[in-house]
């Protein structure tokens, strides 16, 4: 029987990963698709929390969560690919005008 | 009855606005900016001389005109409210008659100035803040005059703005008397207080003061009665204002003004204002023994060392400045000694003879100022050893002068007689006086006639020292100018005849002293409760009396000698005591002690504050904030990589940290 407890663990190695990936990575894309990763293992903790403590309320929030999630990748890329085109790059260690 | 006494003010303060804003680009003609001047003052006087009649047929001595409120906090309320009683009255007279003849005076002696409705302008708000100071019903209305006059003082010697020495000397005056003002203030607030909080009388009025005045009289405070320490503080104002020790030296120097202003300011009205304010508070000056014993000292001081300088000086308005802090001290004695009447009498007469040898002085300025133009020469227009023998060519002067001279030195039936002969009377024989104040008060007087006659003689009479190019363009001045002169003449002649003292009086038929009487409502009360009067016999009088003339002829004898007969023994005598002379020419160093003491002293204090304090702690202290914060930034910006991944890790680091916190606990 799969418990709670699977989904959960699923969702924080999911999550784990995520932000191993957004710490590590160099490739704004990537890095991209990390935050995507860790936004869907909290979406995956609140589905599973809402079955079960049989609440709706959870899954409300999911769908806050993957509003969000597309209008930010939507932004996100549009971002990344005006840089590219100014700098040819889009590894996140070339974005640093505002240093001194 | 006495409601426009504010009209008596306000004239001249309509004078001075519409002079000052549109003297400069509208009216432009000196003519008529003279008469809108002059006519103020004189409507003023128009005024005061209607109020100074029906006071006479009045029955009731004392009208208060409350205007408007101008104060009211708490137990203090204070009115723009005027005080008319016979010594107001009296001083409306003297500052608006004296007033009217030198700002017609002044148009004649201004006449090509620049900024000659600037002139006219300060010299009707002076004649305003002095109007309010005589009139002001309570303390706070006549330090607002007391101020005013200050101001307008400043303003008229500093009106040469190109000079130097003018703008020096303007400030000089000015902060002498803030060290003056600071004491009549203290003075104010110790009364206020004393009466408010110990005897639930809060205010500032004088009649009230003087109603309440008896019950502070067993106050102490500082170890001394309450009105001591109150007097004393008013006369610290006292002695500013009127130039006695030790706040005199501003007066000789504010003779860089133009000289109808040394006539007005430093020697007819101003300069009396600290003897007014001594006879407006009569009550409870006399309620202090000590207080009338230093007022009366420091004037018989002031009066004999004011004499002994203007031996020396050679400028003919320094030896009338110089006069001028003498005579004052003559007043201040007076006031010392208890004899309010004759301190207010001599204020009077000296109003006149002062104001005509000054505006007489004047007039041979502008007559030797322009031969010394005309000749293109630049030899001091002011020092008598460029003038002499101008006896011929400026007769109307000369005689007035020489009457203003016989007056001041008290010879028989001028007005400086009847007055001074008053003073030296009470300072004999006063219950207040001693012989101590009278001895010193007999030498001035003596000195007084002495350098009165050498001043009349090295001006007109001997040889004319003038400049040969220059000599023979001087003339006698126009109407403007004599005519003031004139009528001050006649007044300094008559003027005396309003007080004759009852002996005089008895002697010649029953005349009655007129002044006596008519200021006996705002004196006698005082005088007589606490016992103040001159008790002698009439032999005893006019024994001094006649010894007092021969001390004055003396004087004169001796200047004669001195200055006509053997013009070469002053010469012998300077050589003979040069280091005395030095001294006494150098006004035996009273400002290079006082530069030394006071000025660089605090000039010092200044320059500490500035350098010492200013730059290096407040500044520091800035300066400092703002490198400590450049500091912090520079090293805390090394934790600004740029690097998002490292803000990423930190916050990762940051929730990994709370959330063992959170566990943990």
């Amino acid at each position: 029987m799969i418990s709670v407890y699977h989904y959960m663990s699923v969702a924080a190695i999911l999550f784990a990963m995520g932000t191993y990936g957004v710490l590590t990575r160099r490739n704004a894309i990537v890095i991209f698709m990390c935050i995507e990763l860790m936004l869907n293992s909290v979406n995956l903790t609140f589905i599973a929390l809402s079955r079960h403590l049989q609440s709706m309320d959870g899954q409300i929030f999911v769908f806050f969560v993957m509003t969000v999630a597309a209008a930010e990748a939507a932004v996100g890329l549009a971002l990344m690919i005006t840089f590219y085109r100014n700098r040819d790059s889009i590894d996140v260690d070339d974005m640093n005008l505002l240093k001194l | 009855m006495y409601d426009k006494l504010w009209l008596i003010p306000f004239f001249p303060l309509l004078g001075c606005i519409i002079n000052g804003l549109l003297g400069k680009r509208f009216i432009k003609n000196e003519k008529v900016i003279g008469a809108i001047g002059t006519g103020a003052v004189f409507l003023s006087f128009l005024v005061s001389c209607k109020y100074f009649i029906q006071l006479l047929g009045d029955s009731v001595k004392s009208h208060e005109n409350i205007v408007a409120s101008w104060i009211s906090v708490g137990n203090l309320q204070v009115d723009w409210g005027f005080l008319l009683d016979p010594l107001s009255a009296l001083m409306l007279m003297v500052v608006c008659g004296v007033g009217s003849l030198i700002h017609l005076y002044s148009i004649g002696y201004m006449h090509g100035e620049e900024g000659f409705y600037r002139y006219f302008s300060y010299l009707n708000l002076f004649v305003f803040s002095m109007l309010m100071l005589v009139l002001g019903n309570n303390a706070l209305v006549m330090f607002v005059g007391w101020e005013g006059v200050g101001l307008c003082s400043y303003l008229l010697i500093g009106y040469y703005i190109e000079k130097q020495s003018a703008g020096d000397a303007a400030k000089k005056a000015f902060v002498m008397n803030r060290v003056g003002d600071f004491g009549f203030l203290l003075g104010l607030f110790i009364i206020f207080w004393t009466l408010g909080s110990k005897h639930g009388v809060w205010t500032i009025n004088f009649v009230e003061i003087s109603e309440n005045a008896h019950l502070m009289s067993g106050d102490m405070m500082l170890g001394a009665g309450v009105t001591t320490v109150a007097t004393l503080c008013f006369f610290l104002g006292a002695t500013g204002k009127s130039a006695q020790l030790p706040l005199y030296t501003w007066l000789p120097d504010a003779m860089e003004g133009p000289t109808p202003v040394s006539a007005l300011i430093h020697a007819a009205t101003m300069v009396t204002a600290g003897v007014y304010m001594i006879g407006r508070m009569n009550v409870l000056f006399a309620m202090s023994p000590t207080t009338m014993f230093v007022v009366a000292m420091v004037g018989a001081l002031t009066a004999i060392f004011a004499a002994t300088i203007g031996f020396a000086q050679n400028d003919i308005k320094r030896v009338l400045a110089y006069s001028t802090v003498s005579q004052l001290g003559f007043m201040f004695i007076a006031m010392g000694v208890g004899a309010f009447t004759a301190g207010i009498f001599h204020l009077m007469t000296h109003a006149f003879f002062k104001a005509c040898l000054f505006l007489g002085s004047g007039s041979v300025i502008h007559a030797m100022h322009h031969a010394l133009h005309h000749a293109h020469l630049d030899d001091d227009a002011q020092d008598m050893r460029n003038m002499g023998g101008l006896r011929k060519k400026m007769p109307v002067t000369w005689a007035t002068f020489g009457i203003s001279c016989l007056a001041i030195s008290g010879l028989p039936f001028f007005s400086g007689f009847f007055s001074k002969d008053e003073i030296l009377w009470w300072a004999f024989a006063s219950t207040r006086g001693s012989m101590l104040v009278w001895g010193i008060a007999v030498i001035a007087a003596f000195m007084t006639a002495f350098y009165m006659f050498r001043c009349l003689y090295m001006t007109f009479y001997g040889e004319q020292r003038t400049n040969p190019k220059a000599k023979d363009h001087i003339h006698e001045s126009p109407w403007l100018i004599t005519l003031p002169l004139v009528v001050l003449a006649f007044l300094a002649t008559v003027g005396g005849l309003i007080g004759i003292p009852h002996v005089l009086g008895n002697l010649l038929g029953h005349i009655p002293n007129k002044l006596e009487h008519f200021l006996a409502p705002v004196f006698e009360h005082s005088q007589k409760l606490h016992q103040i009067e001159a008790h002698g016999s009439a032999a005893t009088e006019f024994g001094l009396m006649g010894f007092s003339v021969v001390v004055a002829l003396a004087g004169i004898v001796l200047a004669t000698i001195m200055y006509i007969r053997n013009p070469e023994l002053p010469g012998r005598f300077t050589a003979k005591f040069s280091q005395l002379h030095r001294a006494v020419f150098n006004k035996w160093y009273v400002d290079e002690a006082y530069d030394a003491l006071f000025v660089n002293s605090t000039k010092n204090l200044g320059i500490f504050c500035w350098k010492g304090f200013d730059v290096k702690v407040v500044d520091g202290i800035v300066n400092g904030v703002a490198k400590l914060v450049g500091a912090l930034a520079a090293t805390l910006r090394h934790t600004q990589t740029g690097l998002f991944q490292n803000y990423a890790l930190t916050m990762v680091l940051g929730t990994v940290v709370m959330l063992a916190i959170f566990i943990l606990n």
